[in-house]
């Protein structure tokens, strides 16, 4: 235990400028943010909807974006500027998981080849012999085998299985850290839970961190152990799932746990549409005066 | 309105892939219906052949799917067959996709997509008199006119979609089929367009059929449910008493598959 966080993010921010090559004007997707992952093993969710500079912060981690102010560091090292860690390194620390299988994966390639793949580039196997060692290593872990989607595409596959495979992929160097990018928004609802739940399993039994990225509050409290909301670029709150959600203290974040289209509580202002054409019609389904006819 | 009897519904000639098989549907005047179900479950196949969309290779193997619209306005009944109610979309029937950018055209500002849609009787009078109409339509649903004017690429996507559902609406159609109208958004965005939905049904008094694999989303707002699997509708009933007693397993596996925010967590730390 080295007692080094697993990731440190310092007042980072991301400017973008939009139009003309003297004018136009900037634009802060990420304003300004802080967090630390300490090095036991967790779930770190950032919950926000679309525009709010999640998915930035996302690829400032993963390195694809590099910030324009603040600092990022890995196990203690930064990643970016003259000291900063060697891509190798890096890759084998931190890998991404993202949000549409489908798009992750080539259709014209066998699924196996992206596992053996990143076992050799990231030189955790010498050859091809090891490298399928690593990949069944990989997949097991996640309930899959080598055996079982060696010579397979993706098309025979659904996006649960192909999620599982991206886990597998991304747990072939042994990360620290593995970012997950929506990574359930385009599974199945039966079988997001499996995945969420898969997740918090590699987190206990390999002690991999997560960072959850997603627009569904819902899952981000069941799974993690932190959450930060992100509204315009900025975090405007963050804490432990429970407190968040049983004492919101932004605005934004009541508004977002108000638009989840819970079981068993019925929204407000459905009961005030049909309040308002309660005349035309009664609460129970069934219509009154001349439109009644044709149930055939 | 609509019945759907014992149909089968597939692709391909020489080799028949059945998506749905053999299911027996009503849809009635005045309702939100709702269909459940997975990737796969045949639902939006079911949704096609209603709508009567057999562009994509679609086949009616058997089973017959009629309709019959009352136009309140004139008092004109019109019956007839799936097959032929390509000649009653955009004016019986209207249809709002999930991906709003594939159907606008993005060479096209909105306003001209939208004239060139309506129906011949919505297009009387002047052009500048049919769009104020348009422009006072959407403004009921706190769209701006400049959206008239703007490109598709120009407006966010629960913006596009915004519009979509509106413009289905300004024809006043007895019937509209959404399918997964609000899955690529945004909760926030989802709700304004799921009330946005339910408020035009209460207005129009039409039928608004609904697909989604979110079950919260048919808890909100649909009136009854089909719950399909595999190509056959294994539980349907008024949405209220599904939810409180699910009868079919799998209906029972999904409502049990959500997380809840006032539910169980998994144990936080590992």
């Amino acid at each position: 235990m080295s007692g080094v966080p697993v990731l440190e993010v310092e007042n980072v921010g991301r400017v973008y400028k939009r139009g003309g090559f003297f004018g136009g004007h900037s634009f802060k997707a990420v304003d300004d943010v802080s967090f630390t992952l300490p090095e036991t093993p967790q779930v770190f969710s950032i919950v926000g909807e679309s525009g709010s500079g999640k998915t930035t912060l996302a690829r400032m981690v993963l390195r694809l974006v590099e910030p324009t102010t603040g600092t990022i560091r890995l196990m203690g090292k930064p990643l970016n500027g003259k000291e900063s860690i060697d891509n190798l390194a890096f890759r084998r620390l931190v890998q991404p998981i993202f949000q549409n299988p489908f798009e992750a994966f080539s259709a014209y390639l066998p699924i196996e080849a992206y596992l053996t793949r990143t076992a050799l580039n990231l030189k955790v196997a010498r050859n091809e012999s090891q490298a399928r060692e690593s990949a069944d290593v990989a997949l097991r872990s996640v309930g899959l085998s080598y055996e079982r989607i060696r010579g397979k595409y993706i098309r025979q596959f659904s996006g649960g299985e192909l999620q599982r495979i991206s886990v597998a992929r991304a747990l072939i160097p042994n990360p620290k850290l593995i970012v997950a990018d929506e990574p359930v928004s385009m599974v199945d609802a039966s079988l997001r839970m499996s995945i969420v739940n898969l997740f918090r399993q590699i987190v206990t039994e390999k002690g991999v961190s997560f960072i959850y990225i997603t627009h569904d509050l819902s899952t981000a409290y069941y799974l993690s152990d932190h959450v930060a909301i992100m509204n315009t670029g900025r975090v405007v709150e963050q804490g432990a799932p429970g407190d968040i959600l049983a004492n919101p203290g932004e605005a934004y974040t009541r508004e977002l746990m108000a638009a989840i289209p819970t079981i068993g509580a019925r929204w407000a202002e459905l009961d005030e549409i049909d309040r308002r054409y309660a005349h035309e019609r009664t609460r129970d389904g069934k219509s009154a005066g001349k439109h009644q006819q044709n149930h055939f | 309105m609509i019945t759907v009897d014992t149909v089968t519904v597939g692709y391909g000639t020489t080799a028949f892939v059945k998506a749905v098989d053999a299911v027996t549907l009503t849809i009635n005047d005045n309702e939100i219906l709702g269909i459940a179900g997975e990737s796969g479950s045949g639902k939006s196949t079911l949704m096609r052949a209603i709508y009567g969309d057999f562009s994509t290779g679609l086949r009616i193997a058997g089973g017959t799917v009629t309709g019959r619209f009352e136009d309140e306005r004139t008092g004109v009944v019109t019956e007839a067959q799936s097959r032929d109610f390509g000649k009653l979309w955009w004016d019986q029937i209207s249809y709002i996709p999930q991906g709003s950018m594939s159907v606008l055209n993005p060479l096209m500002r909105v306003e001209k997509q939208v004239v060139d849609g309506l129906p011949k009787r919505e297009r009387e009078g002047d052009r500048a008199a049919l769009r104020a109409r348009i422009a006072k339509f959407l403004e009921g649903f706190g769209l701006h006119e400049s959206v008239l004017d703007a490109y598709p690429h120009q407006l966010s996507g629960g913006m596009r979609q915004r519009v979509l559902v509106a413009i289905a609406a300004f024809v006043n159609p007895r019937l509209i089929l959404a399918d997964e109208p609000t899955t690529a958004l945004d909760v926030v965005v989802q709700k304004k367009i799921l009330l946005m939905m339910v408020e035009i049904q209460r207005r129009l008094r039409n039928s608004l059929v609904l697909v989604s694999h979110d079950l919260g989303v048919h808890y909100q707002i649909t009136d009854r449910l089909a719950v399909m699997h595999r190509g056959k509708i294994v539980e349907m009933g008024p949405t209220a008493e599904i939810f409180a007693n699910p009868k079919h397993e799998y209906t029972q596996t999904l409502i049990a598959s959500l997380p809840r925010i006032d539910g169980e967590r998994r144990e936080a730390r590992a």
